[in-house]
């Protein structure tokens, strides 16, 4: 097999291994979403009335809105941990061992996001059969649908959580950065309310959530979950692959 | 096969870590000697390009480190000081992980490292978490792992500190045959003077100098010294203090 292949292989294997390793990160990964979707969702069920918008063609139950956001969630927190798991390594010193490999850092870095894309989109489906369970219904071929976008989401947010990481010295910083990342992309995005009602409220809130790059990976999933492509929403996420994919590798500082 | 370090002079925060030093390091058992906070481990980070050289050169052979890393990594076998394991993946795992990093494949690990971890008495252990080993293990994992690609070159430092004396024995036997049988250049840091034999080259770094080099038995007949721990006490520590 090509090294480059064996290599690959076993960055993925490891990630998965840790993560399976790791139960309570297991747990919470789903968890989380689904607390989500069945306390908070529940909660505004009758608070919120979600009128017909694409990619939607009838009323739905706010249970079924939020479901693309939580998806974009998981996401998030998986690629943030992933970038926990870089800052945990740097500090235990095994970033030493895979900066003594003779393969490119750019490869091996790559390798690193194309696993954590590939744990988020494990965790999306589990959840998604697991939305099933209290009647929010994505059609099946949604799931084969929405793989693109869930990859696309996962390099987006990995590379963005590798840059933050070259700014984190210790790992008990890294928390911190999380609570100012992680929760206003997440509350500050169309998540959990459409634009249009954000807009209501708040004009100034909803440009800001208009700026967000997360609101395009919601909305991404939310049209590819129904079989649809959100062409605008593609095209900013792809866009912030790119950059920051290019930051990331550029800038990645293997060393305390 | 030789590592050659010219001039190499490293600061850290406009305090000088490591002042011009010249050394080469011929196939063998070499030995680096000094105090904590010497430049040992800095001197290492530079060889191992951990670090960026700021001043003066290094190379492996022909191979120069700041040009040609990548060939230079896929010949250099290295044990931290600091353990680089991972406590959650098993002895086996953290092999094959650390040979797929080299391109190889986990069949061709586990045949190249299989006698290897007869001889460290680790074999036993292969499915353990290496969470679950004591230091000792821990080590020789360690040094199993430094030889799973054949490298020409070598580097350990400090790689015996903390370890009982039976596993310091076997880690340092182990070595030395594999340097006799192999013919690689090994660079061995300590501070631990019963593990410098009279026929290792020695080199002594104090205060980010190297203040001497030799073969250690010329160097005790130079300074008039009985053991290397009178050398090392004589060079080392301030006139004041002896």
């Amino acid at each position: 097999m090509n090294a480059y292949l064996i290599c690959f292989w076993a960055i993925l294997q490891r990630e998965v291994l840790r993560f399976f390793q790791q139960r309570s990160r297991l747990l919470s990964a789903l968890v989380r979403p689904l607390l989500w979707l069945v306390v908070f969702a529940a909660g505004f069920r009758s608070a919120l009335g979600v009128s017909i918008m694409p990619p939607y063609e009838s009323y739905i139950l706010y249970q079924e809105y939020i479901v693309p956001g939580l998806c974009a969630m998981i996401i998030l927190f998986n690629s943030m941990q992933t970038s926990l798991s870089m800052v945990y390594d740097r500090e235990m010193g095994s970033m030493k061992i895979l900066l003594m490999s003779p393969i490119p850092k750019s490869f091996l870095l790559l390798s690193k996001l194309i696993a954590a894309a590939c744990l988020s989109l494990l965790q999306v489906v589990i959840f998604l059969l697991l939305a099933n369970l209290v009647d929010v219904e994505i059609p099946w071929w949604g799931f084969i649908y929405a793989i693109p976008s869930v990859f696309l989401s996962a390099f987006f947010l990995g590379a963005l959580g590798l840059i933050l990481s070259n700014f984190i010295k210790q790992l008990e910083n890294f928390a911190g950065v999380m609570n100012f990342v992680i929760f206003p992309m997440f509350f500050l995005s169309s998540a959990l309310y459409p634009l249009w009602k954000i807009q209501e409220s708040s004009l100034w809130l909803y440009w800001i959530c208009q700026y967000n790059p997360f609101t395009y990976c919601v909305e991404m999933i939310r049209f590819a979950l129904y079989g649809q492509t959100n062409i605008q929403a593609s095209m900013v996420v792809l866009s912030c692959v790119l950059v920051c994919g290019w930051v990331a590798v550029g800038t990645f500082k293997p060393k305390k | 096969m030789s590592i050659t370090i010219t001039d190499v002079t490293y600061s850290f925060k406009a305090k000088p870590v490591l002042s011009a030093i010249n050394l080469t390091l011929n196939p063998g058992f070499n030995v680096l000697l000094g105090p904590n906070g010497a430049g040992k481990s800095t001197l290492l980070s530079l060889l191992t390009g951990q670090r960026t050289l700021q001043q003066g050169n290094i190379t492996f052979a022909d191979y120069d480190i700041t040009q040609e890393t990548r060939a230079i990594m896929g010949q250099l076998g290295v044990v931290f000081q600091q353990t680089t394991l991972d406590l959650d993946l098993t002895v086996l795992q953290n092999l094959t992980y650390f040979g797929a990093l080299h391109g190889l494949s986990a069949a061709l690990v586990l045949e190249r490292i299989t006698p290897v971890l007869t001889q460290l008495a680790l074999i036993e252990r292969l499915h353990d978490r290496v969470r679950s080993l004591n230091e000792g293990h821990r080590r020789r994992v360690e040094i199993a792992r430094c030889m799973i690609h054949l490298p020409q070159y070598l580097l350990l430092d400090e790689a015996t500190v903390g370890l009982d004396v039976d596993s310091r024995k076997l880690i340092i036997e182990h070595i030395r045959a594999i340097v006799a049988s192999q013919k690689l250049t090994v660079l061995w840091t300590t501070h631990l003077m019963d593990e410098v034999l009279e026929q290792d080259p020695l080199f002594i770094l104090n205060q980010g100098k190297l203040i001497e080099q030799g073969l250690c038995q010329s160097l005790l007949l130079k300074h008039q010294q009985s053991s290397v721990f009178d050398l090392y006490r004589a060079l080392t520590q301030p006139q004041g203090l002896l």
